[in-house]
């Protein structure tokens, strides 16, 4: 067995709530990492991983303190530790990666002088060494040109190359163990699956031990060798990556595992019902109770302790993990949707559109026109069916969000129609449109939090659009906003709360039912599961999907998740830097012949399963404006067969599975290329 | 970025235009001229057309703008009514006076303020800034009328320490200037400090709580190198605003601090002048104290441009 190098014992984190009483969010948490290991450790948010990582390196944040336990760090408390002491070891022998290396690094420092910083602090280089070791480190983490980047402020690099520089930062002082606070999160598919892939060489090449903390168990099942599930403050399964993720014996891990939408599954994801127990809820019982399925009375009562099983060598915090045992074959099962049910009637037309952001010129906005021969989103002919559900997706940049409020009416278009209902043409201003037109588009924004007005009690949000759109007051308003509260599976009480008073799934099951009030006839999705957790995102995933088979609606869904698109939409259009690349029926369009961006996009998914790996077929340069001519996936195409790409936009060709692919190269081709 | 500064500094032009057009236009649709209400009761008959005549208010009101508004560009206000002289020889003194306390004020309250902010914030809800805090409040709070009153009623009468008033003539030295104005610059720096510490405790506590700051603290960067290195230079940039407006303010004439210390600066000027009805120096005032704060904001604004990374290769980039 080899050496351990941090060793956390029963630890329990909390803070004084004002009544006075100590609320522990990490309770009892007992863990050793050894060296060469990575471990993740993965939870929803509120599940107290966070807390736990940042223990490890003795720090705690304000407001809260340890209550018992130690973190032992080569056998010394880091948490009794003087600040003095801990700065010797915090970045040379313990480093850290952080989520958001956007906000983490210094805004009025360039990045040269933030690594050399860590540098001075933990090496004993002299200058001209320190900067021929800025241009190594640069290097190891595949920055483009090294000795121009060290001059650059944080802000002039993307969100890659960013994420890139705190893991230079973090190698900087050679550490033995390297902390990642979710270090892909916020990043694109393909960004993501390359700073994995670069985590994962470093690992392997430097020996360095890693706690890898996520969310995300696509993530995680990357890169870990053991597998430690947070719950409610608890560790409640502890094991080695391949056993968790394959035959997980506690139902909390066993449940988010169903939850995950997968791309090889049609269909939705089965959801878990309830919500994590806010800190200081839980007095007696196991935390899991309210939402097992194998729960007991004697659950109720007693809390159970985390227990070895010595055959999966794995630790579980269950009374009755034999019922999960040899259950895993249930694991890769889904929902199946209802067969489409969208007629033949079009009900929305996307004729030649472009959108631009560019600024108005004087004379033109006199003119009201657009001059812009490079505009942001162009060429977008799409035809919506009547009760069908068709997801835009592409990466950041890829013009999903711009179309969908350009639908809407939030947004100017440059040229082209968007036509509703017997080819009527809506207009492209919100104020011209009729407010008959203004009531069947509705939209639901990505972030609950920010689109609910936080003074405004449920009753009072959703009762803006019954008053404005149908004059509803009195008794039948409340009846009707009763109605929708049932509609989304919320019980009458929660018409006198605030937004503040409910979790992230309740506020986004407001935000639909808001959006179901209009009674509208399209309904336009922006990445609405995306700020949610996996768990509760599948919970979403089946509301929309009932409420669409009971009322017809047609949904026009954006997301970045291709497995989430899976599992939800009837037709995929792929879009890259606001240019189509491919339209299709899904179950298609996730099969080949793909266009070589739909097949890097789906390359890049991370599943939570360590025996699929990405695939990594292209570049994850960030390309900040469409190109003037020629493809729009030709910077980055692994696929590009010369000079012809870059002049001569490709012609659409249309598979035998009826997907349609802008690509130079014949489809039969490409299918046998992808082969 | 040129280009900015030079569309920044044209905008303050335009800016002064209309100022200069509003004031002219006020002075211009109050009932009666400058003559009338110089002259008082003796505004008839001769001395009335002879005023009249000699400050030229018998061309029309356009043409006046347009002759006012060439001299003034070439830095001549015209005549004051009430000393009748070159309201050039009325502003000089006047303005080095406002430049003193103002500048004296600066040197040791923005200093002051920043250093107060930066304990109060770093040593949150511990006794410095519970001490502190308490104490910038008070001064606050208290309309400096009351705060001056009882600084010459104390240091003044009661201790004997210092002149209550400043007696000396509007000419005086800088030196003699001096030990007159300690007691002004006491009463403006406690209020301006006050503020200001304020606003850089939040700003500071801010920064403080930042995703970058935490992470110098996880990089293992010492306390005070971070704060010097991550955290100041973030912290106080906001700051540089909000300084460029006190000092628009000292400079602008602090009224109140002024009359009560009766110290011959520009507040107490426009005071003076407007009681005694002398509206071409009314006009110059107005002028220049809106130069006065087109002027500082611009600086302040340039500053921020050329400190903050972010804004400065964003302007390149366009």
């Amino acid at each position: 067995m080899s050496e351990i190098i941090e060793s956390i014992k029963n630890l329990s984190i909390g803070f004084n709530s004002q009544k006075g009483k100590q609320i522990s969010i990490l309770r009892n948490v007992s863990t050793n990492i050894k060296k060469g290991e990575t471990v993740g450790i993965v939870g929803e948010s509120g599940s107290g991983k966070s807390t736990l990582a940042l223990a490890m390196m003795g720090y705690i944040k304000q407001g809260l303190f340890p209550l018992k336990g130690e973190c032992l760090f080569k056998s010394e408390d880091l948490l009794k530790m003087s600040s003095r002491q801990l700065e010797k070891i915090r970045g040379r022998k313990i480093a850290m990666i952080p989520q958001n290396a956007g906000q983490a690094l210094t805004p009025n420092l360039k990045i040269g002088y933030q690594i050399d910083e860590a540098l001075r602090l933990h090496t004993d280089l002299n200058k001209t060494e320190r900067d021929k070791k800025i241009s190594e480190l640069l290097n190891k983490v595949r920055l483009p040109s090294p000795e121009t980047m060290a001059f650059r402020y944080p802000h002039e690099l993307s969100g890659g190359q960013q994420q890139r520089v705190a893991v230079a930062m973090a190698l900087a002082g050679k550490p033995d163990l390297l902390l990642l606070d979710e270090p892909t999160t916020g990043l694109d598919v393909t960004t993501q699956a390359h700073v994995l892939e670069l985590l994962r060489f470093i690992a392997k090449d430097t020996g360095t031990s890693m706690i890898y903390v996520s969310h995300d168990l696509g993530a995680i099942a990357q890169v870990s060798d053991r597998i430690v599930v947070m719950y409610a403050g608890e560790i409640v399964l502890e094991g080695p990556a391949r056993k968790i993720l394959k035959e997980p014996i506690h139902p909390y891990t066993y449940g988010l595992l169903k939850s995950i939408p997968k791309l090889s599954l049609a269909g939705l994801p089965a959801s878990m019902p309830g919500s994590q127990p806010q800190p200081g809820s839980i007095n007696e019982g196991c935390s899991f109770y309210d939402r097992c399925n194998l729960a007991t009375d004697h659950c109720k009562k007693n809390s159970p302790d985390l227990e070895h099983i010595k055959e999966l060598d794995t630790n579980v915090r269950c009374f009755n993990h034999k019922e999960l045992i040899n259950q895993n074959n249930n694991l890769q099962t889904s929902i199946t949707k209802k067969s489409n049910n969208s007629e033949e009637i079009e009900v929305l037309k996307l004729k030649d559109v472009s959108i631009s952001y560019a600024k108005q010129k004087f004379f033109d906005q006199l003119l009201n026109k657009i001059s812009d021969q490079n505009p942001t989103v162009k060429d977008i002919n799409i035809d919506i069916k009547k009760g069908e559900t068709i997801a835009l997706v592409g990466e950041s940049g890829s013009g999903k969000s711009t179309i969908l409020k350009s639908i809407a009416g939030l947004l100017k278009t440059k040229d082209g129609q968007i036509k509703f209902e017997n080819d009527r043409i809506l207009s492209s201003d919100l104020k011209m449109r009729n407010p008959n037109d203004l009531r069947a588009i509705q939209l639901i924004f990505q972030n609950p939090d920010e689109s609910l007005n936080p003074n405004h009690t449920v009753e009072q949000i959703l009762s803006q659009p019954l008053k404005l759109y149908f004059n509803l007051s009195g008794e039948e308003l409340k009846k009707n906003i009763i109605d929708l509260l049932k509609k989304v599976r919320l019980g009458e009480f929660y018409m006198s709360r605030y937004p503040r008073q409910l979790s992230g799934g309740e506020k986004q099951r407001v935000a639909v039912a808001r959006a179901f009030a209009a009674k509208p006839d399209i309904i336009l999705c922006d990445e609405v599961t995306s700020a949610l957790d996996v768990s509760v995102q599948a919970a979403v995933l089946n509301l929309l999907q009932q409420l669409k088979e009971d009322l017809g609606t047609t949904y026009v869904f954006v997301s970045h998740d291709l497995a989430v698109v899976r599992a939800i939409s009837d037709r995929v259009a792929v879009l890259y830097q606001g240019r189509l690349c491919e339209i299709g029926p899904s179950q298609n369009v996730y099969k080949f012949p793909s266009h070589p961006y739909t097949e890097v996009l789906l390359g890049a998914v991370l599943e939570p399963d360590p025996d699929i790996k990405p695939k990594l077929v292209a570049e994850d340069i960030v390309e900040e404006k469409p190109p003037e001519k020629g493809c729009s996936f030709q910077g980055r195409c692994p696929r590009k067969i010369g000079d012809i790409c870059n002049l001569e936009v490709p012609p659409w060709q249309i598979g035998e599975n009826g997907n349609a692919i802008r690509c130079h190269i014949n489809i039969d081709e490409l299918a046998s290329l992808q082969q | 970025m040129l280009l900015l500064i030079l569309k920044r500094i044209g905008l303050g032009l335009i800016t002064l235009f209309i100022v200069s057009l509003i004031t002219f236009v006020g002075v211009e649709v109050l009932p009666g001229d400058a003559c009338t209400t110089y002259l008082e009761r003796e505004a008839y008959g001769a001395a009335l057309d002879a005023c009249i005549k000699r400050l030229g208010l018998d061309v029309p009101a356009y043409e006046r703008y347009v002759d006012w508004a060439s001299n003034v560009v070439r830095g001549d206000f015209g005549y004051s009514l009430s000393g009748e002289m070159p309201i050039n020889e009325v502003l000089g003194p006047r303005v080095k006076n406002s430049l003193v306390l103002a500048s004296v004020s600066i040197l040791i309250g923005i200093p002051l303020a920043i250093v107060l902010g930066i304990i109060t914030a770093l040593w949150r809800d511990k006794l410095p800034d519970i001490m502190i805090s308490t104490i910038t409040i008070f001064s606050m709070t208290i309309p400096e009328f009351i705060s001056a009153t009882l600084l010459i009623l104390i240091v003044a009468i009661w201790l004997g320490w210092l002149p209550g008033i400043v007696i000396i003539p509007s000419d005086a030295t800088f030196y003699e200037l001096l030990s007159n104005i300690i007691l002004p610059v006491v009463a403006i720096s406690m209020i301006m400090t006050a503020h200001m510490a304020r606003m850089v405790r939040s700003s500071v506590i801010q920064v403080m709580a930042s995703d970058y700051v935490q992470m110098a603290i996880l990089k293992g960067v010492p306390y005070w190198k971070m704060v010097f290195r991550h955290v100041l230079p973030n912290a106080l940039l906001p700051a540089i605003n909000v300084v460029a407006l006190t000092i628009a303010w000292l400079l602008g004439g602090v009224v109140v601090t002024e009359v009560v210390f009766n110290y011959p600066g520009l507040g107490r000027l426009v005071i003076e002048s407007i009681s005694n009805r002398d509206l071409p120096v009314v006009q110059a005032l107005a002028i220049i104290l809106a130069s006065i704060y087109v002027g500082i904001n611009l600086i302040a604004d340039l500053m921020t441009l050329m400190l903050n990374p972010r804004l400065k290769s964003l302007q390149i980039r366009k």
